[in-house]
């Protein structure tokens, strides 16, 4: 037992291999056996990440949710931000630069309405939970944008550690809620072609969520939402901390 | 070969990496601007070019085919290695200020689209 434990340790990535493989393994049984296919494998499959990240938190207290866990290592490895950013520009493979072209200013537009949207309504949030400068708010509503621009906001803007660890959590929330209910309204909110995968990666900006959210509903959509969204984090570090800082300094003085 | 393929990928995503980088310090920021969509077009350039100059095998092809395949199971590694018990655990501010702002997305989305769509012969639409 042990030198199988020092065997996985010592081949962390190719045990992360046979782990998702078997997660994948079960959440398509479970959905077309179960649930007679009415949720697709993959949704099922990401959602049982995020549980298995959740019990990797309780076990361990650490950061990394299962990967926390020394012999799932490798899982964390591969879920990291390397292979995350490779296999999403390879899916641009299946893309049409003439559609990403085609669909520019929607893509645009949403990016800017999206961190426009996504700050103030975080910034009026934490207002109504008691927070009063200008710091402490624009760090939270950073964090509103993704979990990238709350801690560099922060940073920048000089708030508090304790303020800065908020925002990355909900940064965090947003990315979950992001990827569980994107598949489950895209229907409803006609998320079904390029154009409008580019508005959707645009608008919410989480370019994991997006990308796990849009893998969930349908795959040939992931490349489009992915080419908006990657923008978006630049984009809002670059106006969090500057132009929306001096404005809600204006705002509250 | 595959891993012509699996090469001209990793020449698109660094371009695109480093054109992110420079961009940031460009503005002054300390993040990587837009570093994956760089990557994405330069990739969409660059098979464009291959097609043109019917350069672009079938085994380059599946070479990055694989990677774009192994999408999902690299997203789900990803949901595995969030911090998810954390945010959870948060308190009430982060569940809200992470998630009102998406179901008001939700209802604002469905505008955009209308009003902000390409028609077909490639002009901006005009909302009517």
């Amino acid at each position: 037992m042990e030198i199988l434990l020092n065997l996985i340790e010592k081949n962390g990535l190719v045990f992360g291999f046979l782990v998702i493989g078997l997660i994948v393994l079960i959440s398509d049984v479970i959905s077309k056996k179960i649930l007679k296919g009415k949720i697709p494998g993959s949704a099922i499959a990401i959602f049982l990440g995020l549980v298995l990240g959740y019990l990797g938190g309780v076990f361990t207290g650490g950061e990394k949710g299962l990967s926390d866990i020394q012999i799932f290592k490798g899982v964390g490895f591969l879920g990291g931000p390397m292979f995350r950013d490779f296999a999403i520009v390879a899916t641009a493979m299946g893309a049409s630069l003439y559609l990403v072209k085609r669909a520019g200013l929607l893509g645009m537009v949403s990016l800017f309405l999206g961190i426009l949207l996504f700050f103030f309504i975080g910034v009026i949030i934490a207002f109504a939970w008691g927070y009063r400068d200008a710091a402490s708010l624009c760090t939270i509503g950073a964090g509103a944008c993704t979990y990238i621009v709350g801690p560099v906001t922060g940073a920048a803007v000089g708030a508090s550690s304790e303020v800065i660890a908020l925002s990355i959590a909900t940064g965090v929330v947003k990315t979950i809620v992001v990827t569980i209910f994107t598949p489950i309204i895209a229907k409803r909110i006609h998320l079904n072609s390029p154009e409008s995968a580019m508005a959707y990666g645009g608008l919410m900006g989480t370019s994991s969520g997006v990308a796990a959210g849009l893998a969930a509903t349908d795959p040939k959509l992931v490349p489009y939402g992915a080419v908006t969204a990657t923008f978006y984090t630049g984009l809002g570090c670059l106006l969090c901390p500057s132009i929306f800082f001096i404005v809600l300094k204006i705002i509250l003085s | 070969m595959n891993i012509y393929g699996v090469a001209l990928l990793a020449l698109a995503y660094l371009l695109g990496q480093w054109l992110g980088e420079a961009l940031g310090i460009l503005i002054g920021i300390d993040a990587n601007v837009g570093g994956v969509g760089f990557a994405m077009i330069i990739l969409m350039l660059l098979k464009e070019w291959f097609v043109k100059n019917s350069l672009l095998t079938y085994e380059m092809e599946s070479g990055m085919d694989f990677w774009n395949k192994l999408y999902i199971p690299v997203v789900i590694a990803m949901a595995a290695s969030l911090n998810v018990k954390s945010a959870v655990s948060a308190g009430t501010l982060a569940i809200a200020a992470g998630s009102i702002p998406v179901v008001v997305c939700f209802f604002v989305f469905p505008m955009i689209i209308k009003n902000f769509s390409p028609k077909n012969d490639g002009n901006t639409a005009q909302p009517d």
